[in-house]
């Protein structure tokens, strides 16, 4: 019987996907963390201990663009439960060309502190 | 005829970046030729965030990442046309293509650089028993329609192959609405990133079928249905393992395959295994003055690495039309044990640029292993790593003076460490 036991993570901050391993004790508590190859891996795993953040992308409907959709991304992480909430705001939101790359499409979008930003320029 | 110093043909991210390339090392007259309206290629229905991690230390959505490039190229006495496409190419670098504007127009190139890309494995490529009811597609095709057209092809989806474009539209599609009920991947292991199994698979509960392809396809006009069996060892589907999947869609990510029917017609050399064209150091093919770079030579996992190897053959372009290198006969750089393939396939050290960067594929998933270059039995260079995959490409760079004395073919294999 050991006082401590072992979660292994894969991080999804970069591609390289390192597996990371956090020591947490009997409460939960993380003892260390290993296996990162950036400091970017250890406030992944904390946060995947804790309270999980992903960035979304999705598109919008577009008027007088080359496409019918325009990419739009996050401004920043937002957590993973609140995706669909995301989603469901996303839908109908309608812009007109021209837009500009980072332009913001939606401001504080389901008044998460993240904004909804054009990925392209259409 | 017309003629150009340097024609580059496909503007996704591997002919922007050699455009760029070919301009910086002094190539002053380049036409860039894109099929679609606009440059960018891919990257263009690529929505979701992953690009530019090592080229511009940020994480981009593939629009982005696009754009950037096309911000860096604008300003370039690069000319560019679109809706254009190439429909012959020969062996003396004549470049016939078609647009709207011109109709039916012939170059002659000082130095052509094929950067087409890739094409998706269909259906047929891969021989699925059932019916041909509609709702089968491409994962990259649904991928399109979806973020470009916003058309969403389906409402219960399973997906066969575990490739990236195949899970990233798993996640795609449920957050759209739509019910994933599964991956099948044949191999015993995920050919996707890791980070891709985790986020878009994990995240939404979708269960991944490994050792397992789909034995039948129903429904007469539309899709209504699969089965997916157990594979054994040799990959035949195991009786009494079917599992049944009420489904109206099924999108297929199987693979992708160099585009190489101009490469074919010019006359170049394809590689075994990677489908592409076999290249020497500089990434010429077999046909002088034809160059070859990006996932139309072989395909990537990340498009970084596709933009560094368009400016290698842009670079390299440049200097074959000044007459800075002329093509020698080099020595063969061949797969060992446990490597799949080996770029370049022939390596001529005597012209070859400061630093070569050789790019590889192993067979399987191994820890603690090192890639040994090896000329016979003496070990020319040796690179230490923790773990390979035959989804993550890896590198081994060498330095002109470690090849200086090379006199016979090399091999490049994967070891255990001692």
């Amino acid at each position: 019987m050991t006082d401590t036991n072992k979660k292994v993570f894969t991080c999804i901050v970069c591609p390289r996907g390192c597996e990371v391993t956090a020591n947490l004790d009997k409460e939960g508590n993380i003892l260390s963390i290993e296996g990162n190859s950036c400091p970017r891996g250890e406030t992944y795993v904390k946060n995947e201990l804790l309270n999980p953040m992903r960035q979304l992308t999705s598109t919008v409907i577009i008027e007088g663009g080359i496409y019918d959709r325009l990419p739009v991304i996050l401004s920043d992480v937002i957590p993973k439960g609140k995706m669909m909430d995301v989603m469901e705001a996303l839908n109908g939101v309608k812009v007109k060309a021209p837009v500009k790359r980072g332009d913001v499409i939606v401001k504080n979008i389901c008044g998460l502190n993240v904004d909804v930003v054009a990925s392209r320029s259409m | 005829m017309n003629s150009r110093k340097i024609v580059i043909i496909g503007g996704g991210s591997a002919g922007i970046a050699a455009a760029i390339a070919a301009y910086n090392n002094g190539c002053d007259d380049i036409l860039l030729l894109e099929k679609d309206a606009e440059l960018g290629g891919i990257l263009l229905q690529c929505i979701h965030n992953g690009f530019g991690l090592h080229r511009f230390g940020e994480e981009l959505a593939g629009p982005a990442y696009a754009e950037k490039w096309k911000d860096m190229l604008k300003d370039l006495p690069v000319e560019v046309k679109t809706d254009t496409t190439v429909i012959h190419l020969d062996s003396d670098r004549n470049v016939t293509y078609v647009n709207p504007a011109e109709g039916y127009v012939t170059v002659k190139a000082g130095a052509v650089i094929m950067a087409l890309g890739c094409r998706e494995r269909s259906r047929g490529a891969i021989a699925t028993p059932g019916y041909r009811p509609s709702g089968v597609w491409t994962a990259g095709t649904a991928q399109k329609y979806l973020n470009m057209q916003g058309y969403l092809v389906g409402k219960r989806v399973f997906i066969l192959g575990s490739g990236d474009i195949g899970l990233i539209m798993a996640r795609r599609m449920v957050l759209e609405g739509a019910k994933v009920l599964g991956v099948a991947e044949i191999m015993p292991y995920s050919n996707g990133l890791p980070r891709n199994m985790k986020q878009c698979l994990d995240d939404f509960d979708i269960p991944l079928y490994l050792s397992h392809t789909v034995t039948d396809i129903r429904g007469k006009d539309r899709l209504n249905g699969i089965t997916i069996s157990r594979v054994d060892e040799s990959l035949n589907p195991i009786k009494g393992t079917e599992i049944d999947f009420d489904v109206d869609t099924l999108l297929l990510s199987v693979g992708l395959i160099p585009d190489t029917a101009l490469l074919s017609e010019a006359g170049a050399l394809l590689h075994p295994k990677t489908k592409g064209a076999k290249v020497d150091e500089h990434m010429m093919t077999s046909v002088p003055g034809i160059f070859a770079c990006g996932n139309g030579l072989h395909v990537h996992d990340l498009v970084d690495f596709v933009s560094m190897e368009g400016e290698e053959a842009g670079a390299a372009a440049a200097k074959y039309v000044k007459g800075e290198f002329i093509p020698k006969k080099g020595y063969e750089l061949m797969p060992g044990d446990g490597v799949s393939y080996v770029l370049p396939c022939v390596v001529s050290p005597d012209i070859m640029e400061d630093e070569l960067e050789i790019k590889l594929r192993v067979k399987d998933n191994r820890r603690n292993v090192r890639l040994v270059l090896r000329e016979g039995d003496k070990t020319i260079k040796e690179v230490r790593k923790l773990k390979t995959a035959p989804s993550e490409m890896e590198k081994v760079v060498v330095k002109k003076a470690e090849l200086a004395a090379i006199s016979g073919p090399m091999t490049l294999a994967v070891e255990d460490m001692g």
